[in-house]
């Protein structure tokens, strides 16, 4: 046990030392939520906007007003049919309609549902959910106004999703981003520290020692497992505080899962080291084995539902995909795990095939 | 040889490594007694580092048997370990830590109490003149001082035989003689040193000395009969004789 402090203590040496390392794990999930933060926020202003109004009237112009005064719009086109929709749309020069039935205004004064359509660019999912969302709840303004002044009106807004139309809810970085620092901080960073010290020789030093094999990986991975900890708190607060995003469901489970999510990529680490003898090696590895794949295929920016098969076999069997997932679910739709159980069991399973995978590597080289 | 008869600390019997079809170690067998200086020579690539690697419980053999310190290779490897110390031709000490540092985290991997600890970091760093630099990262220290620090590490835990991996390389010729009156005090001291080398002019000062080539062991003996037996002047002969029987 006192040895087991003795490497803890150690490897906390050489994180607090290592300027490089420091900067990645303090700096980067900062920077990270910021720069995707904003990103995310890719201009919901200027969106151009076409309207379709078959039957110009009171009702339609007091609601294309109110798209006027925004500064979140510019109407583009004003229509009375919606067929030059279609050529609007494929070049671009809207990226949102705003298409009232016929009877839009006849139905609403006679207080029945009055239909209006949302018709949505989503080519990109995220800036495709803004403009929805934002169109949407002028609309739902409008009907609230309408109802305080005492008429009894009900607007049944339809919503079109163009180019795109199983778009992942989107404005969902956050869970994503904690699977992306996640597996950085774990994988990346023992990967390159178990390197490190196999390529300045140290490592034999700890393999002639009476340390046990299991000894040197807890203290190994426990200080990452830690920071990672700290990051995922960090993130999370960040989020909520600077951009607002909500978590619905229970934290406590959150951190749960991101605990499983950590133990899967620390392993994943351990593995990857296992393999290469230089920390450049390691590196490559660590990139190119977790965090392209998190980024590129575990649904953080892509939806994995539209990729090719291939992709999304590869997906899932990464990590990142479920946990994503999970996250989401968890934040979002503050679902609890009830209905998670199965993502769960997945990536449980996961997890204890990647450390069974990284024990018997670590153990191959002492043999 | 050895005069007394000083308990054998190190027996391999027809030790053999094998990767795939490659012998690294053929069938070698010898014994080291307690408190000899025993060298262990060979051409990069002879077999040295995985003989060696074998006896510290690192690699297991293919077939053979070997003993180190009482404990079998294949079944008690963890005891070994206790009663070894080890230095590779590499570094054992941690750049970034400070001497100190260096020194406490390698005591309580060896289960040294605290207390012990502080009480040969003293004696050491006394020893080795390194009291300015105690609290210096280990890699703003000349590199003849790591090198005496990390035989010191080694010994640390007051180990039975100390394992040394090419320890001298890189260094100058001043700071080699320096680290074998080191090797020689520890051998005064009762703990049996096993040195592996490549410095022919070292293996004039261990007590035996056995010389691998392509995997088995062609010579050994005390460096002056393995002279007399071969009519040469110096082990650097001996040496090629051995590496080269067709030539001359």
């Amino acid at each position: 046990m006192k040895a087991l402090l003795g490497l803890l203590r150690k490897e906390g040496y050489h994180i607090r030392r290592d300027r490089r390392t420091l900067v990645v794990l303090v700096l980067f999930p900062i920077i990270q939520v910021v720069l995707f933060g904003y990103a995310i926020r890719t201009d919901v202003r200027n969106v151009r906007l076409a309207i379709v109004d078959p039957s110009p009237d009171y009702a339609t112009l007091a609601l294309r007003t109110r798209f006027a005064a925004t500064d979140v719009f510019r109407i583009v086109a004003e229509l009375r049919r919606p067929e030059p929709l279609a050529q609007l749309f494929r070049s671009g020069r809207a990226q949102e309609a705003i298409v009232f039935a016929p009877d839009f205004a006849d139905r609403l004064a006679r207080g029945l549902p009055a239909r209006v359509q949302i018709v949505t660019d989503a080519t990109e999912p995220n800036t495709g959910s803004a403009m929805q969302s934002y169109a949407l709840s002028l609309i739902r303004d409008y009907e609230r106004d309408l109802r305080a002044a005492g008429s009894a009106v009900r607007i049944e807004p339809e919503l079109r999703l163009r180019f795109n139309p199983t778009r992942e809810s989107a404005n969902l970085f956050v869970p994503g981003l904690l699977a992306l620092i996640l597996a950085i901080i774990s994988s990346l960073m023992t990967a390159i520290s178990i390197a490190r010290e196999k390529e300045t020789g140290t490592m034999e030093a700890l393999l002639v020692s009476p340390l046990r094999p299991w000894q040197i990986i807890v203290g190994k991975v426990v200080p990452y497992l830690a920071i990672g900890f700290v990051s995922v708190l960090g993130v999370l607060a960040e989020a909520h505080l600077v951009f607002r995003v909500p978590v619905r469901g229970s934290v406590l489970l959150l951190l749960a899962e991101g605990m499983l999510f950590i133990l899967a990529s620390l392993a994943l680490g351990v593995l990857i080291s296992a393999r290469t003898a230089s920390q450049r090696v390691a590196m490559m590895g660590a990139l190119v084995g977790t965090m392209l794949p998190t980024i590129m295929l575990s649904g953080f920016i892509f939806p994995v539902e539209s990729m090719p098969r291939v992709l999304q076999w590869i997906a899932g069997v990464l990590p990142a995909t479920w946990f994503v997932r999970i996250a989401r679910d968890i934040m979002l739709k503050g679902v609890g795990i009830a209905y998670l159980w199965p993502e769960t069991l997945v990536l449980a399973a996961m997890v204890l095939v990647l450390l069974a995978l990284s024990a018997r590597s670590f153990h191959v080289r002492l043999e | 040889m050895n005069d007394g008869p000083a308990a054998v600390v190190i027996r391999a019997t027809n030790l053999t490594r094998t990767f795939g079809r490659f012998v690294a170690v053929d069938h070698i067998t010898f014994e080291v007694r307690a408190g000899e200086v025993f060298g262990f020579l060979g051409a990069n690539g002879a077999g040295k580092t995985t003989a060696i690697r074998m006896l510290c419980g690192l690699l297991l053999p293919s077939s053979g048997d070997a003993s180190v310190a009482g404990h079998d290779v294949y079944t008690e490897s963890e005891a070994i370990k206790r009663d070894i110390g080890y230095m590779s031709q590499r570094f054992s000490l941690y750049d970034d830590l400070t001497v100190r540092e260096n020194i406490r985290l390698y005591g309580g991997i060896y289960g040294l109490s605290a207390a012990r600890v502080r009480e040969r970091t003293g004696a050491l760093v006394a020893r080795l003149g390194l009291e300015h630099v105690v609290e210096s990262p280990v890699r703003a220290i000349p590199l003849g001082w790591k090198q005496k620090l990390a035989f010191s590490v080694a010994l640390l835990h007051e180990p039975r035989i100390v394992f040394l991996d090419e320890p001298t390389g890189g260094v100058d010729p001043i700071t080699r003689r320096q680290f074998w009156e080191m090797i020689y005090q520890t051998a005064a001291e009762g703990t049996t040193v096993f040195v592996t080398t490549h410095y022919m002019d070292e293996a004039e000062y261990c007590d035996r000395i056995s010389i691998m080539v392509d995997g088995r062991l062609a010579a050994m003996g005390a460096p002056v009969e393995l002279e007399r037996q071969y009519g040469v002047a110096s082990i650097d002969d001996v040496f090629l004789r051995l590496a080269r029987p067709e030539g001359s």
